[in-house]
């Protein structure tokens, strides 16, 4: 059994195949409805993120249920954490409590870490910073495994702003790993030339960016993060780095269009795009209560 | 007291030779070939370095204000056991050392349970908010060394020349710390392939070179004497050589952990491996032993910076910067330095060119001198045991570390204070 499980870059690409293949079994029982699955009968799951989120809490929560598990969050702002408690001792009260696996998301990379060291308790990364986001980067790889044959060779474009995106990194290194080409797009305050050692390609200009793209990943802009400091508008971005009907030409036919939510509509992605028949924005959704299933079940096998 | 049949290393007077020291109420008062030991205490040197004690730059000291980190007694007791006789302690305590009453409470404190030699520094403002002077003049005369708002740079640049020029009249020197912290932001470690690995935001190299040229600019317009602090550029390195090439008078420390470890050795979330500046790329480290093998960075200092193993274990991003020193400099410096320097370059790093630079009656073995005095085994191995650590924090990224050199004695006036068990 693993203990934790903190980021795509400590696993194997067949680690990965491994857990996309659990994934689809796990999809097909949740759209059958069978969910007699008990794999987590007597575990406890809590959620603990420091920083908001619908889908990765969400889905971690029912996919939980959906195995059995007790599954519960702590409200971080009504928890003693406004009181100053630490991360480590949050994370030991938790675990005193019988909590098997803890997921976190924090704001600062690096805290999943520094938690998993500290308690006996398995520890999920649910995000931290800027450095990983494990579980997004698997639902992603999951969702593009459905829809193309292989990853082999495969033109994956990630659009906005990586340079704060533990979504890309993740995404960067489990598609390397499995043989994708990752090519990058953006402003150039949101990147920089250090995520060629990643293994990427980067790109100003979108339309060049995303020729011959089977996939084109949107990220969010971090409205929260940086109050459009690294460029003059969001109308600006939208014109210059927004995904759009247009921008789709440049792409192979049948290219998949993906972002992992909250969409900031006719920003990073037209509305009209992100609802058009190339988008599989809420297949991504669904996958992850999948995906989550499948890393639990991992997490205590 | 003598002290047989060691090598004697002394810059100060060129000195590196087999020879015995004599100590007579505290003060060295022969260093000859074969002297008799007849009546007095006797220290076998055999095998071993006899240099002048050391002399750190660059120590923070806990007292007044957290003194769960390091008090004066337990700051002072692990300089011994580094080689240290005296130590500079900057003025980033609570309160800050911005007037004489502060430094009159280190110098009485230090009197009374230090075991080294503790000179206060000064800060350049008050309480380090970059507004207001300093009492520097009054400070001067309590007994500080020199200034500086150490952990940060002046940013105001007519004050900064103000305090430069008004330090200038008192012979203090100015230690500056170089970064900009604006440019720095909310980066952690150094900017590079490394951070984005790791997934950090990066502490651009620029940060650091941009205030090292203003500062050399501004103590020029001065007429200031102007230290720079724990360089950790290859540009910075560079801007230094020019400022000395033109014959200004600057100079500059670097930290052993700057000069052994590099960004990636930074492969887990431990904050034993944050301090500030952070750990650069090897081209920079590279700059850094080129810079003191030609004499550009003449002293090598510590940046001690004790923080207890709570503060330290806690998110990276929260942990406070900084790593502890005093115990691990000497070991560091022979271990890695050896192959690039002689022994008396090394020695002189630590004695006689910081003493220079403060204006110190110390960092020799002159006959008539203090016997200050630090005996070392150049060939000793070790392992670095944070939990053997005189100092209150263990804050350090080389436990563990396989290293060569090891302090046999440190003496002060004459006394032995530290002795290697």
């Amino acid at each position: 059994m693993k203990k934790d499980l903190l980021g795509i870059r400590d696993l194997s690409k067949e680690q990965i195949l491994a857990f996309i293949d659990e994934a689809k079994k796990q999809k097909a029982k949740v759209k059958n409805k069978q969910l007699r699955d008990c794999s987590l009968k007597n575990t406890s799951i809590t959620t603990l993120f420091y920083e908001n989120s619908t889908r990765t809490k969400m889905s971690f929560l029912l996919a939980g249920e959906y195995l059995g598990a007790y599954a519960d969050d702590l409200n971080i702002a009504t928890s003693s954490v406004t009181k100053g408690e630490t991360l480590i001792d949050t994370g030991l009260t938790l675990e005193a409590m019988g909590t098997d696996i803890i997921i976190i998301r924090h704001g600062m990379t690096g805290s999943a870490h520094l938690l998993a060291q500290n308690v006996s308790c398995s520890v999920i990364n649910g995000g931290d910073g800027t450095n990983e986001h494990p579980t997004q980067a698997l639902l992603d790889v999951f969702t593009i495994a459905e829809h193309k044959p292989s990853f082999e060779g495969l033109n994956v474009t990630i659009v906005g702003d990586i340079a704060n995106s533990r979504v890309a990194r993740s995404n960067i290194f489990a598609l390397n790993k499995l043989g994708a080409n990752v090519i990058l797009a953006g402003p150039s305050t949101l990147h920089n030339a250090n995520m060629r050692a990643l293994g990427t390609e980067i790109y100003t200009d979108i339309n060049r960016a995303v020729k011959n793209a089977d996939v084109i990943m949107g990220l969010r802009v971090q409205l929260e993060r940086h109050k459009a400091c690294q460029f003059p508008s969001l109308a600006e971005y939208a014109k210059f780095f927004g995904v759009n009907n247009q921008t789709l030409k440049h792409a192979k036919e049948d290219v998949l269009i993906m972002h992992p939510g909250p969409v900031n509509r006719g920003v990073e992605i037209s509305s009209q795009t992100m609802d058009s028949p190339h988008s599989v924005i809420y297949d991504q959704v669904e996958n992850g209560v999948a995906m989550r299933m499948a890393i639990l079940k991992y997490l205590v096998s | 007291m003598i002290i047989k049949n060691g090598r004697v290393i002394d810059p100060k007077n060129n000195m590196d030779e087999i020879m015995d020291v004599l100590i007579e109420n505290g003060k060295i008062v022969a260093v000859e070939k074969n002297l008799p030991c007849t009546g007095h205490e006797t220290i076998d040197a055999t095998g071993c370095w006899v240099t002048p004690g050391f002399i750190d730059m660059h120590v923070h000291l806990r007292d007044p204000g957290a003194r769960h980190k390091e008090t004066i007694a337990s700051g002072t007791k692990s300089a011994a056991a580094g080689g240290f006789t005296t130590i500079c302690a900057m003025p980033n305590t609570s309160p800050t050392v911005d007037n004489e009453i502060v430094v009159e409470y280190i110098n009485s404190k230090a009197a009374k349970e230090g075991i080294v030699n503790v000179l206060p520094i000064g800060s350049i403002t008050k309480g380090l908010h970059g507004e207001e002077l300093s009492a520097i003049g009054e400070m001067k005369e309590a007994g500080v060394c020199a200034i500086s708002d150490d952990g940060k740079t002046v940013d105001n640049p007519s004050l900064y020349r103000t305090a430069m020029k008004y330090a200038a009249q008192f012979n203090l020197p100015i230690l500056a710390h170089c970064e900009d912290l604006r440019l720095v932001g909310k980066g952690q470690i150094h900017y590079g392939e490394h951070a984005e690995t790791m997934g950090f935001r990066g502490i651009y190299p620029e940060a650091e070179e941009i205030i090292i040229a203003r500062d050399i600019i501004l103590a020029r317009l001065a007429g200031a004497q102007l230290h720079i602090c724990h360089v950790s550029t290859a540009e910075g390195v560079e801007l230094i050589r020019q400022a000395r090439k033109n014959g200004q008078a600057v100079t500059a420390e670097v930290c052993p952990h700057h000069f052994t470890l590099i960004d990636e050795d930074i492969t887990t979330y431990d904050a034993n491996f944050k301090m500030s500046p952070p750990l650069r790329s090897k081209p920079h480290r590279d700059a850094l032993l080129q810079g003191l093998k030609d004499g550009t960075i003449t002293v090598i200092a510590t940046d001690h910076a004790p923080h207890h193993e709570d503060e330290k274990n806690q998110e990276f991003e929260n942990a406070p910067n900084g790593i502890v020193g005093l115990e691990t400099a000497l070991p560091l410096c022979i271990s890695e330095l050896s192959g690039l320097m002689s022994p008396m370059q090394i020695i002189a790093t630590l004695t006689a060119n910081p003493a220079e630079i403060l204006g110190l009656n110390k960092g020799s073995l002159s006959i008539g001198a203090t016997a200050d005095i630090a005996i070392i085994n150049p060939t000793q191995k070790h392992t670095v045991d944070k939990n053997k650590f005189a100092s209150l924090s263990k804050n350090t990224p080389f436990h563990g570390r396989q290293v060569t050199g090891q302090v046999q004695h440190t003496i002060v006036s004459g006394k032995i204070v530290y002795s290697a068990k």
